[in-house]
């Protein structure tokens, strides 16, 4: 391995790919795109409260101030923002349906007098039978509230009280799971769909055998091409952070820990890429071979959503792909600050990414017998 | 003087079949060779095989005496290569693709002047995408030189390149072998064969038919020397009675074989004794290409008919 080849051949492998405006796309724009896509899609749920349209008909009673105070206890457990609308109890249901938050609450007539004088009274929800997920929130929350007013009228004592704290030290939103989630789908894509390419092709066009007629050795040529990905992975890396940061206000760890996987995971599917590309014996089935490696890891590894999600038969799957390690090492690093965990992904990835390495060396001729 | 390449029983086999059936023969230093056949005769597995691309079946090879395929990465340092139909990074100019190749040898070319010497020095800076045929050829030839190569080997090197471009790499061949490189071509046309070549050698089924210098094969395998007329079969009949030398006559051309110069003189004036009617006359001799139609035709023909008994 001599580093001034290197050199040369990664200056030959940047201006090539610098003055093809397609890639340079796909590499620098693309990853803005899918960030800000599936940042828009998927990051309206989760931890914003649900919107709880009300209607109380003990408005202006001499005991409003109990739904008042009901209502306030309601919005204070910041799982349901309380809006107020006026209007009738018969159209009520109507309008819900029309609207974009059909989630509801009727305070009925006499609601303060009844509880004051210990009458039970009922409140109706209305909920959304197409948003599950919202119907619950709200569900949860009145019955909530309405147990404390129950066991204060009672003149009763909480014996179970509740502190409330996620697992790790903040509170995560999809879009900080999709960060890592998409650096790991640039680091897998970006590299196997060009290298399983250029391997096929260059064999095709005898560009390799015109390598093979220089010193240039195959380790400094794959060497190259891992050094320009992981130059790439970087760049893309630091557009999604800097996009999740400002766009959606991700809340990551953004560390020097995530340097050995943006090293470490281009090493292993630039080898991967070269290694398919070389086993393959015309570029189509190359490109084949390449498809059926890349596209169930592609979603499989917790890039879009995280594995813990996924059915069991399905994480189990997904823990036999590499990918799966170098996102699940980045949630450590990005998300949960698990130094331990990151440390053993990262040493997974390490290993394969040597052997895959070697495989794709030995696999990977200039010339032939 | 020493011998650049020496090639000895060299066979090649593909599965049963067999590209290269045991050939023989050397190359000195300093000359060019033209090793010439028909698609598929074995010369470019042949020339792969020197080159280090290709590894042999039987057989014993030497360029500047190592063994090319075992020894290829010291070989590599002292020859030059422009394979046939050349390509290169799309997006890379010449000049960059000499700088590239500079680097990994360790070398420091001049790209300018390496641009200059194959006439390409307007293109320098033009991306390899956007260069013809020709243009892309020379940029292979330039690459080859980067290394300041002791042999080059140039396969095809003007297939489907214009006259003026064929001229162009012609004279840089010229230029080689006046610098004391080896050279070894491989070529479709066999007049670039008898221009430039010391040495030839006519590969046809694996197996070299015939070898040496253009004129030597020429005087082995070619006809005599003939004179031509433009007159009818009537003259042709005069002639043969007339002179003991053979006589053909087709297409409204006569042609008497000439064992010895003298020949012409006594063909020429019982022509005009014959008072018949002609045009036109001159000598004729078999061209390289002529010889090389001929007994690769004899060959195919030998070949057809001894399947054929069988």
């Amino acid at each position: 391995m001599r580093p001034a080849r290197i050199v040369a051949d990664l200056k030959v492998v940047t201006r090539s790919y610098l003055r093809n405006p397609v890639a340079l796309f796909f590499s620098l724009i693309f990853p803005i795109i899918l960030i800000a896509l599936f940042g828009l899609i998927f990051s309206g749920s989760g931890t914003s409260p649900v919107t709880l349209q009300v209607v109380d008909l003990d408005h202006g009673s001499p005991e409003a101030g109990v739904s008042e105070s009901f209502l306030s206890a309601l919005n204070n457990t910041s799982a349901v923002k309380v809006v107020v609308v006026n209007q009738t109890e018969e159209n009520f249901a109507a309008w819900l349906g029309q609207n974009d938050d059909p989630v509801g609450l009727v305070i009925p007539a006499g609601f303060g007098a009844n509880y004051t004088a210990h009458r039970p009274t009922t409140v109706l929800v209305y909920t959304d039978p197409e948003d599950a997920a919202d119907s619950g929130v709200v569900l949860g929350a009145v019955q909530g509230v309405a147990n404390y007013y129950n066991l204060h009228a009672a003149n009763g004592t909480e014996i179970v009280t509740l502190s409330q704290a996620n697992v790790g030290s903040q509170v995560f939103t999809y879009i900080d799971y999709l960060i890592p989630g998409l650096i790991g789908f640039s680091i897998l894509t970006s590299p196997m769909f060009s290298m399983v390419d250029v391997a096929a092709s260059y064999r095709k066009e005898g560009i390799f055998r015109q390598l093979s007629l220089t010193p240039l050795t195959r380790a400094e040529w794959l060497t190259s091409h891992f050094v320009w990905y992981m130059a790439i992975t970087f760049v893309t890396a630091g557009i999604m952070i800097g996009a999740g940061l400002v766009l959606f206000g991700a809340r990551v760890n953004v560390t020097l820990g995530l340097v050995p996987f943006l090293i470490v995971g281009p090493l292993f599917f630039v080898s991967l890429g070269m290694l398919a590309g070389s086993v393959a014996k015309t570029p189509e089935s190359a490109a084949l071979i390449g498809n059926i490696i890349t596209f169930p890891m592609m979603f499989l590894s917790g890039t879009f959503f995280p594995v813990s999600d996924f059915p069991a038969g399905l994480q189990s799957f997904a823990h036999i792909l590499p990918l799966y390690y170098v996102i699940d090492g980045m949630n450590q690093v990005m998300l949960f600050s698990n130094t331990m965990r990151a440390l053993t992904d990262l040493l997974i990835v390490l290993v394969g990414a040597v052997v895959v390495f070697l495989l794709a060396i030995r696999f990977f001729t200039w010339r032939d017998e | 003087m020493t011998d650049a390449i020496e090639v000895d029983h060299l066979v090649k086999r593909y599965g049963g079949l067999s590209a290269v059936a045991g050939i023989d023969f050397t190359v000195r230093a300093g000359t060019v060779f033209a090793f010439l056949g028909p698609n598929g005769a074995g010369k470019t597995t042949t020339t792969e095989i020197l080159e280090g691309l290709r590894n042999r079946t039987e057989g014993n090879v030497r360029v500047l005496g190592l063994d090319p395929w075992t020894e290829a990465a010291a070989l590599h340092r002292r020859i030059g290569v422009i394979p046939q139909d050349f390509r290169f990074f799309e997006k890379i100019t010449p000049r960059e693709a000499i700088e590239y190749y500079g680097s990994l040898f360790g070398t420091h070319p001049d790209p300018a002047g390496l641009l200059e010497r194959v006439q390409l020095a307007d293109k320098a800076s033009s991306r390899f995408d956007t260069l013809s045929g020709g243009q892309k050829q020379k940029t292979g030839l330039a690459l080859a030189l980067t290394n300041d190569p002791e042999v080059c080997f140039l396969d095809e090197p003007t297939t489907g390149l214009d006259p003026t471009a064929r001229r162009a790499i012609w004279a840089v061949i010229r230029s080689l072998k006046a610098e004391g490189r080896t050279v070894f071509l491989t070529t479709h046309y066999l007049e670039e064969a008898e221009l430039l070549a010391d040495q030839v050698a006519i590969i046809h089924h694996g197996r070299i038919i015939a070898a040496g210098t253009p004129t030597e094969i020429i005087a082995t395998h070619g006809r005599p020397e003939r004179l031509r007329f433009d007159a009818g079969p009537g003259l042709a009949d005069y002639l043969r009675s007339r002179l003991p030398l053979s006589v053909r006559a087709a297409d409204g051309r006569v042609e008497v074989e000439l064992h010895e110069k003298t020949d012409a003189l006594r063909a020429l004036s019982a022509v005009e004794a014959s008072g018949l009617p002609w045009q036109n006359f001159a000598t004729v001799q078999d061209t390289l290409e002529d010889v090389f139609v001929r007994l690769v035709g004899q060959m195919d023909d030998g070949t057809l008919k001894s399947e054929g008994a069988a």
